[in-house]
């Protein structure tokens, strides 16, 4: 039987000390003293800092696993706000009697992806807590970026004007649909891969002219219909999405067909919304084709005169309906 | 994807709606009457594709909505009631009781638990054998056969802790009660799935009596369309009947193996529909050896009744009015604070003009 984390583990004794040791510092690359703080090092007057935690259940899903997402997801926060993501904190909350060779898994993961988005994870805590406090673990990261001063207006939006081009790079919804599938046991045909990432890179190469760029933000919870009414309220501007232009994998189509879902409500994490200058929206869209994460980047809609603050959805039945901000609860635990 | 794509064919939809436009030469309002259809017009965006004198109205097709405050109320008392497991679909979770939601019931430590199917409701009873697991059994025709099917299972395998909350109900006695409190139409789209079970002859007294056109339809764009231009045409040559537009999924006669595990697990019973009042032999009753299964007889304190609160889902259930001629609309009742059954279900009219009408 496999070792299992106690109480003792997070009591700052000599198993605590064990495990930050073996399995958190060794794997980070952490080989300095253990200080209470990471001190480091930020060539930037300017800086983007943002925190998220992560209780998905199941822990371990087809793509990904907790401790992927929970660098992928603080990593996008800071590339879509135009920031390079360079340091991360992992703060961790473990249930007593969850095993060790699964934490290691899961913390390797979180090396592996970090290693390969090129962030360094510099701090971390441990806590434990008994048996029924908290469902196996749960995940907070911190992330620290460097932001030039001319991609400041990417999360406000504050540039987006009439004429703008909409682009995602990739079809929505993969995530939230695996991890449906997964939690009840549902197959597919072609199984399903949440669409989990870290797209620092791909952001690079869609921010190399600064000014091309008006918004950008990562389609989480309530997917792109969420981000898209976010934006209209932000800058009042109107939105119209061509519904048939915005790419949505077979499996996800049948499973929201089946379920009355909307695939644009659904969850992703790693697709984002980019909202570019019209006459460079092209160029983008090529730039994105050649990364990963960017194959199957699409235009799929504009910023309209009139219908202020609204989004309009050219449905592919070719009426027109208002796209309204997801309400209530439609998947519980996804991220 | 198959089945899906074909019915949604851009040009196919142009055509019909060209073909609506041509022949629609007067006013025609036609009634839904499927929860499942309302979702769908909007969806896609049906209304912005028909000529203004071709209007669609919305009538009581959708389960939550014409379930009564009571019957929340009393699943809300069992709920919390010692040993207690009360399952429910999703939907009902949000639905207002006198006092409160399930969802809320929930929150203050109630057992209400989400199922899928009532099989998933009796397969949790089989597990804890120390509770009572109530299945709350919701839906027209649609539902019912799955829950007959369920209830002969349990009584098969001689289960005494499973039982149901009982508030399915049939369509037909709906719209013959729309019409006789004389809301002005020209004719139904009739339901599709409730006539997959039913069979189309189930609403084969619309023309003969009250010489209105009839069509079962499905819920794709290319469906609705066709069904809007045969009853156009049921219309203009005066001649009123029942024909089938889903043919790929209903008959004549129906699904002859459902109705009969409706038949042998249910009988007929005068129900409370919310906003419609008791409407004769509109609902299903459990029958002979079946009522041991009946959760109505536990004993249960039920809050008083209150006025109500201005909500016009009444109304809005039988046509008279539509969402945004109630005055709490999208100001005091919204799909995150209801007020009415309407606004709460995908499938009810107040919840569909709020996401896709709302601001207009």
């Amino acid at each position: 039987m496999s070792e299992k984390i106690t109480l003792s583990h997070g009591s700052g004794g000599r198993q605590a000390q064990a495990l930050i040791r073996d399995h958190f510092a060794a794997r980070f690359g952490m080989t300095g003293p253990m200080t209470d703080s990471a001190l480091l090092a930020v060539p930037s007057a300017l800086i983007a800092f943002t925190t998220d935690s992560y209780v998905i259940d199941p822990l371990f899903f087809p793509g990904g696993n907790i401790g992927k997402l929970a660098v992928c997801g603080t990593v996008n926060d800071l590339a879509v706000s135009g920031a390079v993501p360079k340091y991360l904190s992992a703060a961790f909350i473990i249930e007593e009697g969850f095993e060790i060779d699964q934490l290691a898994v899961i913390v390797s993961s979180m090396a592996d992806e970090a290693e390969s988005a090129g962030v360094k994870v510099v701090t971390g805590d441990t806590k434990v807590v008994e048996k029924g406090k908290c469902d196996r673990i749960f995940i907070n990261t911190a992330g620290v970026g460097v932001l030039s001063e001319e991609l400041m207006h990417v999360s406000s939006g504050s540039s987006v004007r009439e004429g703008d081009r909409l682009i995602i790079n990739g079809p929505p919804g993969d995530h939230a649909v695996t991890i449906l599938a997964a939690r009840s046991k549902l197959s597919f045909d072609k199984p399903m891969t949440s669409d989990c990432a870290s797209l620092n890179h791909l952001i690079r190469r869609v921010v190399e002219r600064p000014a091309a760029v008006h918004f950008m933000r990562d389609l989480t919870r309530g997917g792109l219909a969420a981000v898209l009414n976010e934006l209209a309220g932000m800058t009042m501007c109107g939105i119209a999405v061509d519904e048939s232009s915005v790419p949505v994998h077979e499996a996800v189509r049948g499973l929201c067909e089946i379920l009355g879902f909307d695939p644009l409500s659904l969850a992703s994490e790693g697709r984002v919304l980019i909202v570019a200058d019209a006459d460079e929206a092209e160029a983008i869209v090529e730039r994105m084709h050649s990364d990963h994460q960017g194959r199957g980047a699409a235009i799929i809609g504009g910023i309209i005169a009139g219908r202020e603050g609204r989004v309009i959805l050219n449905s592919s039945a070719g009426g027109n309906r208002f796209l309204e901000m997801p309400s209530g609860q439609l998947l519980p635990r996804i991220c | 994807m198959r089945y899906v794509d074909e019915f949604r064919n851009r040009r196919h939809i142009a055509m019909l709606a060209g073909m609506i436009v041509k022949e629609a030469t007067r006013d025609y309002t036609f009634m839904e009457v499927c929860g499942g259809h309302t979702a769908s017009i909007h969806r896609f965006g049906i209304p912005s594709l028909l000529p203004p004198q071709v209007r669609l109205i919305s009538g009581p097709g959708c389960p939550v909505c014409v379930t009564a405050a009571r019957y929340i109320d009393t699943l809300t008392a069992l709920a919390f009631s010692e040993g207690m497991t009360v399952t429910l679909f999703g939907d009902l979770m949000r639905v207002p009781g006198t006092v409160m939601t399930l969802g809320e019931a929930r929150a203050e430590g109630a057992d209400v638990r989400l199922v899928l199917s009532a099989h998933e409701a009796l397969q949790l009873a089989r597990e804890n054998p120390g509770r009572k697991v109530v299945f709350s059994a919701i839906g027209f025709e649609t539902t019912a056969p799955g829950t007959a099917v369920t209830v002969m299972q349990a009584e098969s395998e001689g289960i005494d802790n499973f039982f149901v909350l009982n508030a399915h109900k049939v369509m037909p006695p709906a719209m013959e009660v729309i019409l006789r409190e004389g809301v002005h139409i020209d004719g139904f789209i009739c339901p599709g799935h409730v006539a997959v079970i039913t069979g189309s002859s189930a609403f084969d007294f619309i023309p003969r009596k009250y010489g209105l056109a009839c069509v079962v339809t499905g819920f794709e764009p290319t469906d609705i369309l066709t069904a809007v231009l045969m009853l156009i045409r049921q219309v203009n040559s005066r001649s009123p009947s029942v024909e089938i537009q889903y043919r790929r999924a209903v008959s004549v006669a129906g699904n002859i193996k459902a109705q009969v595990y409706m038949n042998e697990v249910f009988e007929s019973a005068d129900v409370e529909w919310r906003g419609l009042g008791v409407i004769s032999l509109s609902g299903l009753k459990l029958r002979g050896t079946y009522r041991r299964f009946d959760a109505s007889a536990f004993p249960v304190d039920l809050p008083e009744a209150v006025a109500a609160n201005g909500c016009i889902c009444g109304d809005i259930l039988r046509g008279v009015s539509r969402p945004p001629d109630c005055a709490l609309f999208a100001s005091h009742c919204t799909p995150d604070h209801p007020e009415g059954a309407c606004m709460v279900s995908d499938e009810g009219s107040c919840n569909t003009w709020y996401k896709y009408h709302s601001h207009e």
